[in-house]
């Protein structure tokens, strides 16, 4: 069936498009986007005046949990979550039970994703066998299967031999490696950023130092081989350097940030809710000097990617001692209000840019369809409310788990609908759009 | 219960505390600190009595849930308790069989359906305490909890210290030791700025915590400017594995360097005060002739906690509704 989306703003810098256009699907493809369509014996759907239309966002670091820990998330609540959350696709991590080292885990996830029928999902394989650091995973046969990338997330490569081994060989496929970056010596048994807030609390520390470490070691092994390395949820102002300092040398190093690392600072480790274990994740809430380098990097393009790093926890594992806690929060769902709210309304970023940080260039690196509104693409599409006002309420959510710092926040934007190959996944009857002929 | 008596220039500006908890210093205004002591001083009265026993705390049920093995402190809350004449209980809980077994969050539902009226807990967490307290109607008194705050003993010292010196405000106080893993010196430190003292903090920079000046304290790696014409000297405990994190060369090199010998006390104030939390290294952050010389006041402190617990369960638990009774 053809629909032509009639009326929004669409805003597709891979063309070089911000402006009033007309938006044809054709099936589960872009017919065609131009001004003043004709309909042409399509079905016309109005877009409310004030809406935007995008290529679909892409989260290319999430956990979506299957196989093995499906009372956090399964890849059809995942999947749920991110439609809701304006992702046509995320890429999920291989940190699973069993880990995704192996073509079978990445087949299974690829059915259950198939199952499900909602975002796409991009399996990512482990960088080694087990995430154990010691031999590498059938590297080749995961390519093979679908894997998009490989990373040890959750743990930096244990060897910096290993991490160059990996980034010639994935170089051969084309695949990017994704680094958790962090000197394990540095991280010891740290659970919040090494401060004023942990001092204060009595919480072991880590310092900004552990991560820029594995940022720096990354860097220069990509100039050494020459392969695209790939810096996961950075939140230290050292990283943001040792990247920009990467990127002027000409170092095929990419990097993306956590919404709730431009939003938050480790203040919150101690108010509104002192030992909140919804604060707790690795790389933790550092202090507003870090932050604002954050907010610096998108700004200025030394960022490449805003990510989730989508963490869900079940409320029994975070209703714990905080350093038992496990880390990682939600963050499918909360992404594009904290992006439209912190970035766009704060007046850092410009929509073309916050669609490149969260369309294009994850497609790019990942070198997966999207990105994009060319004829001929696949018809995945975000349709943004930037000036809807959203509460966020976490029981609202629809992943399996809940764990988001953010739960009763007021923020401006957030999603409209969400389209996948053409198919209508998510509609905010709040922003205008309840049903689509 | 006789009316507490005040040895201070001011008197207490408040009657109860604000919470039905003590988790930390932190939360309490000086008026709050002041009440305390003011009511440790009665409670001090009763502990010289013969008969040592009063029955505010009558009918009222305390459980002392302590996940890590403590002598001191337990032993401390558990004759407070029993002067002010609360049914106790002691539940020990080793932290290794938690790990099997059932959540902190659990065991302390399960302790709120008994309904106690205040729970003392002890736990290798930070924030414990506060876990508990969003679970539990039961007053909550922090005895420890992990790296973060120990507010009864800095209200125990601060009860010393007044004792002897009347007031707090404008004293010296040098706090010298294990700074980065020490619950004694975080509530120490919130309890004697708000008080008005000047606080000094010195150790190896490898255990000094993040920021220390946003604390409101002078940080310091010379013990000698520590010392130097101080009022009151507190020494923290240095744990033996810290070696192994590679905090220090030496126990011998952390005496030579950090010791607080005979010799480094001439620096300080002719009537300077030697306190120790306990349980102490001799001949590692103290020499022996200090601990056991005219200064120390080491012995004192532990007198003094049991007024001060006293005070306290007195102030969450019993109140104005015991006036009566007593």
């Amino acid at each position: 069936m053809k629909r032509l989306l009639k009326g929004g703003r669409v805003v597709d810098p891979a063309n070089g498009i911000d402006g009033v256009r007309d938006v044809l699907v054709d099936g589960d493809r872009i017919a065609r986007v131009g001004v003043g369509l004709p309909a042409d014996g399509a079905t016309v759907v109005e877009i409310p005046s004030g809406l935007i239309v995008c290529p679909g966002f892409i989260d290319m670091h999430v956990h979506l949990r299957e196989p093995g820990q499906e009372h956090k998330e399964t890849i059809a609540t995942g999947t749920a979550s991110a439609v809701a959350g304006g992702f046509t696709a995320v890429a999920c991590m291989p940190n699973t039970n069993p880990v995704n080292d192996d073509a079978n885990v990445t087949t299974y996830i690829l059915d259950k994703a198939r199952d499900a029928n909602l975002a796409r999902v991009y399996p990512i394989g482990a960088v080694s066998r087990s995430s154990q650091g010691e031999l590498l995973a059938d590297i080749g046969d995961l390519h093979k299967a679908g894997c998009v990338a490989i990373t040890d997330d959750g743990h930096p490569v244990k060897t910096a031999m290993l991490l160059r081994r990996a980034l010639e060989y994935a170089g051969m496929f084309g695949m990017v490696v994704i680094e958790h970056c962090e000197e394990p010596s540095l991280m010891g048994d740290g659970v919040a950023h090494e401060g004023f807030h942990a001092a204060s609390l009595g919480l072991r520390g880590i310092p900004g130092a552990c991560e820029a470490l594995g940022v720096e070691r990354g860097v220069l092994l990509s100039e050494l081989t020459g392969n695209a390395f790939h810096v996961a949820h950075m939140s230290a102002r050292a990283s943001m350097r040792a990247v920009r300092k990467g990127k002027e040398a000409g170092v095929r190093v990419t990097c993306e940030v956590a919404p709730h690392h431009f939003t938050l600072t480790d203040e919150a480790l101690a108010t509104p809710v002192a030992y909140d274990t919804n604060t707790k994740m690795n790389p933790p809430l550092r202090e507003a000097a870090d932050r604002d380098a954050m907010l610096a990097g998108i700004a200025d393009g030394t960022v490449d990617v805003i990510a989730t790093d989508h963490a869900p926890h079940h409320y029994d594992e975070k209703k714990v001692e905080f350093d038992r806690a496990p880390f990682g929060i939600v963050g499918l769902e909360t992404a594009v209000s904290l992006a439209l709210d912190r970035l766009v309304h704060a007046g850092r970023v410009r929509l073309p840019r916050l669609v490149e940080l969260m369309s294009v260039n994850p497609a790019r690196i990942l070198k997966v369809t999207g990105g994009t509104l060319s004829e001929g693409a696949p018809a995945d599409i975000t349709i943004l409310a930037p000036d809807l006002n959203v509460r966020v309420e976490a029981a609202k959510l629809r992943s399996r788990s809940k764990n988001t710092p953010f739960d009763g926040w007021d923020l401006r934007g957030g999603v409209a609908a969400t389209f996948v190959g053409g198919r209508p996944l998510f509609l905010n009857p709040e922003a205008g759009i309840s049903t689509i002929p | 219960m006789s009316t507490p008596v005040h040895n201070v220039d001011r008197p207490p500006a408040v009657t109860s505390l604000r919470s039905k908890d003590l988790l930390g210093i932190a939360d309490l205004l000086p008026e709050e600190i002041t009440l305390v002591l003011d009511t440790a001083d009665a409670m001090k009265e009763i502990g010289l009595r013969p008969i040592k026993k009063v029955p505010a705390l009558r009918g009222k049920t305390v459980v002392n849930l302590f996940f890590e093995p403590s002598t001191r402190t337990r032993t401390s809350f558990e004759i407070a308790e029993k002067r002010l004449s609360a049914d106790t209980l002691n539940i020990a809980i080793a932290t290794s069989s938690v790990v099997k077994g059932e959540t902190l969050a659990d065991t302390a539902m399960n302790l709120e359906a008994m309904n106690p009226d205040i729970i003392v807990l002890r736990h290798s967490s930070s924030g414990a305490c506060h876990l508990l307290s969003r679970i539990c109607r039961s007053g909550i008194i922090n005895a420890g909890d992990g790296m973060h705050e120990h507010p009864t003993q800095a209200l125990l010292d601060a009860y010393t210290i007044r004792e002897r010196k009347k007031q707090l405000r404008g004293l010296k106080v040098a706090i010298i030791g294990d700074l980065l893993h020490s619950r004694v010196l975080r509530s120490n430190i919130h309890l004697l700025t708000k008080m008005g003292a000047d606080v000094w903090v010195c150790g190896p920079p490898t255990l000094m915590p993040a920021d220390t000046r946003r604390f409101g304290v002078t940080p310091t790696n010379s013990v000698e400017q520590a010392v130097a014409s101080a009022d009151v000297i507190m020494l923290l405990r240095i744990q033996l594995e810290r070696m192994e994190g590679a905090y220090f060369p030496s126990l011998r090199e952390y005496f030579d360097v950090f010791g607080m010998t005979e010799a480094r006390l001439t620096l300080a104030k002719p009537d300077v005060m030697i306190m120790h939390p306990g349980p102490m290294n001799r001949g590692v952050e103290i020499a022996s002739e200090v601990a056991d010389g005219p200064y120390s006041v080491i012995l004192d402190q532990v007198a003094n906690g049991v007024a001060v617990r006293m005070a306290v369960l007195y102030l969450l638990a019993g109140g104005a509704e015991h006036e009566e009774a007593a």
